[in-house]
């Protein structure tokens, strides 16, 4: 018989991940179509309440105290005895900072395929295909998934998420041994100073990216954002070069946010950065390469260069309200 | 505090990708080669580390295209030492390069052990897998990505190392050494060299070679198709002059109570 559908139950601080719940409906479709059972795989310590919002079959429980908080050696090795044991078809995780260390770590304890990047998977004549992002969304490939358990990292927003079931799965605790000497311990979170602006409760975020080009250039950004009443926010790259703090960030490290505009000013759209700000009422994008994926999640795009076009719709929004 | 640092070409994203006649591979005479963003962190974070604590920074890559200049750029920065390892013309994927260093490195004169081996935590082109990781398990070194920043205890047993959640979180962990860690980004910028300093250092200094058995990774992924993303859900693109165009912007927003 072939094996069932796994999902990676992600969780942190005490609540399950949205990219968990959509998981389970593109695990549930895949199933479906397979003619298996869907399960969840829930690693933690205590953490045996949050089965209830998933919408699985089964729910397979790893209760350890190394599992408490992320840890990518126990949680490998954990999750490597119950494939081995259990053999499943294929285990979709999510790709996302707190999974992604043991996403890169177990294919290669069990020498079986992984498939990164995944945005989309279907079931064609009873195997796995899977559509993947490459090259920050520049290109897209897709992949026959071998028969026998794979593991599959799948990016936020593949499907809608699960609603929580009407009643909860049945759960089954698996014991597994870890070792008491972990290379690795988690030792304490550390939470950012608030920052002077909080991206999160703006209505305008005018947000820059390596287009922006040197730091003196984010004042043509401030002035635009002033003139809508709104605030700066930045994608990866910017925050790196240290031009802005950490708290301006938006995308899979930084902030999600959901703003009535996001003004992306030479932003290309990596999935990283898009998963953070896809959410936004209306998203204006100006980039030079016409190809840029942003401008797939755009509503309106502007194949041009920011330092032109930033100043002239600053004086452009001036001009109405004067 | 030895330090040995991994680094890898990528495509310029910046650059039109095409697609070979093939219709399954990235045309790869049509790129322009530049060093993995995130590998360029983790050879910061490696020169950092060897300011503060001393010790040495070897610098090792697979041969591609444009390799030799990112090495001679990583030894004009501070790294002590630059390997290459030739391994043919095949173009690795990630698990299959995973692979090879694992076999290639223990075999490198005067290399290993080192107490910390970086890289960078991912690459746009980790298809079928993630060499950090992915190497740590063939090492056997423990492992820890999404990596911000380090500090090591003096006798180089083990490291604090700082972890990136979401929202600027970050998440402090205790490292055992020798480890492999997966850099996302060095506590500073990338340093800056002249190119005039890597000129010299070409004249100067020489890039070590190392020969790599014949190829014995195969990688456990068949790509059926390589495409470009679907337009479906595509902005409307606004044409005209930066100043033709924003004053329609101005409009759209105006209309929306924005402006």
């Amino acid at each position: 018989m072939a094996g069932n559908i796994w999902v990676l139950a992600e969780h942190w601080r005490g609540r399950l991940s949205d990219v968990t719940l959509e998981l389970l409906t593109l695990g549930r479709e895949l199933s479906g179509a397979l003619g298996t059972q869907l399960e969840a795989v829930l690693l933690g310590h205590g953490a045996k309440g949050l089965a209830a919002g998933l919408a699985a079959d089964g729910v397979l429980s790893v209760d350890h105290a190394s599992l408490a908080e992320p840890n990518p050696e126990a949680s490998c090795l954990a999750l490597a005895a119950l494939i081995e044991q259990r053999k499943p078809r294929a285990i979709l995780v999510p790709l996302s900072n707190v999974a992604a260390d043991l996403l890169g770590l177990l294919p290669s304890r069990l020498e079986i395929p992984l498939v990164n990047f995944c945005r989309d998977v279907h079931a064609v004549d009873g195997r796995l295909e899977a559509r993947c992002v490459l090259y920050g969304g520049k290109l897209e490939v897709t992949v026959a998934v071998a028969d026998g358990p794979a593991v599959i990292g799948v990016l936020p927003g593949s499907r809608p998420a699960s609603a929580a079931p009407a009643s909860a799965p049945p759960v089954t605790d698996v014991p597994v041994e870890l070792p008491g000497d972990l290379r690795v311990r988690f030792e304490q979170y550390i939470d950012p100073e608030p920052g002077d602006v909080d991206v999160t409760q703006q209505d305008v975020l005018v947000s820059v990216g390596r287009g922006i080009q040197t730091q003196d250039n984010i004042t043509l950004a401030q002035e635009l954002a002033e003139a809508l009443g709104g605030a700066v926010s930045a994608s990866r790259p910017v925050i790196d070069q240290g031009w802005l703090p950490l708290t301006r960030q938006v995308g899979k490290s930084g902030a999600t946010v959901k703003p009535k505009l996001y003004l992306a000013a030479g932003i290309s759209g990596a999935p990283e950065h898009v998963e953070g700000m896809k959410g936004a009422a209306l998203i204006i994008a100006v980039n030079t390469d016409p190809q840029a994926p942003i401008f797939a999640v755009a509503h309106y795009g502007y194949a041009g260069d920011v330092l032109e076009f930033l100043p002239a719709l600053t004086a452009a929004v001036k001009a109405r309200k004067a | 505090m030895n330090i040995l640092v991994l680094m890898k070409m990528v495509p310029d994203i910046v650059e039109e990708l095409e697609i070979a006649p093939d219709g399954k591979s990235l045309d790869v005479e049509a790129v322009r080669p530049i060093v993995s963003e995130r590998d360029d962190h983790a050879l910061e974070q490696a020169l950092l580390l060897k300011e503060k604590y001393g010790g040495t920074v070897t610098v090792l890559a697979i041969e591609s295209r444009d390799v030799d200049e990112v090495l001679f750029t990583a030894l004009a920065k501070g790294a002590d030492r630059a390997i290459k390892v030739a391994a043919g013309e095949a173009i690795l994927t990630a698990a299959e390069a995973a692979a090879l260093l694992a076999r290639v490195l223990p075999a490198v004169p005067n290399l290993m052990p080192v107490q910390l081996l970086v890289t960078g935590c991912q690459a746009i082109d980790d298809l079928d897998g993630v060499v950090a990781p992915a190497l740590a398990e063939r090492l056997k070194l423990p492992y820890l990505g999404i990596v911000t920043g380090v500090e090591v205890e003096a006798d180089g047993s083990r490291a604090t190392v700082f972890k990136e959640y979401a929202g600027g979180t970050r998440g402090r962990y205790g490292v055992c050494l020798p480890a492999v860690l997966g850099v996302q980004a060095a506590p500073k910028p990338p340093r800056y060299v002249p190119v005039a300093k890597v000129r010299a250092t070409m004249k100067s200094r020489t890039i070590e070679s190392v020969e790599a058995p014949a190829k014995e990774e195969a990688s456990l992924l068949e790509i059926v198709a390589m495409t470009k993303p679907e337009a479906a859900g595509r902005a409307e693109m606004l044409e005209g002059s930066p100043e033709e165009v924003a004053s329609k912007v101005a409009e759209i927003l105006s209309s929306r109570g924005l402006a």
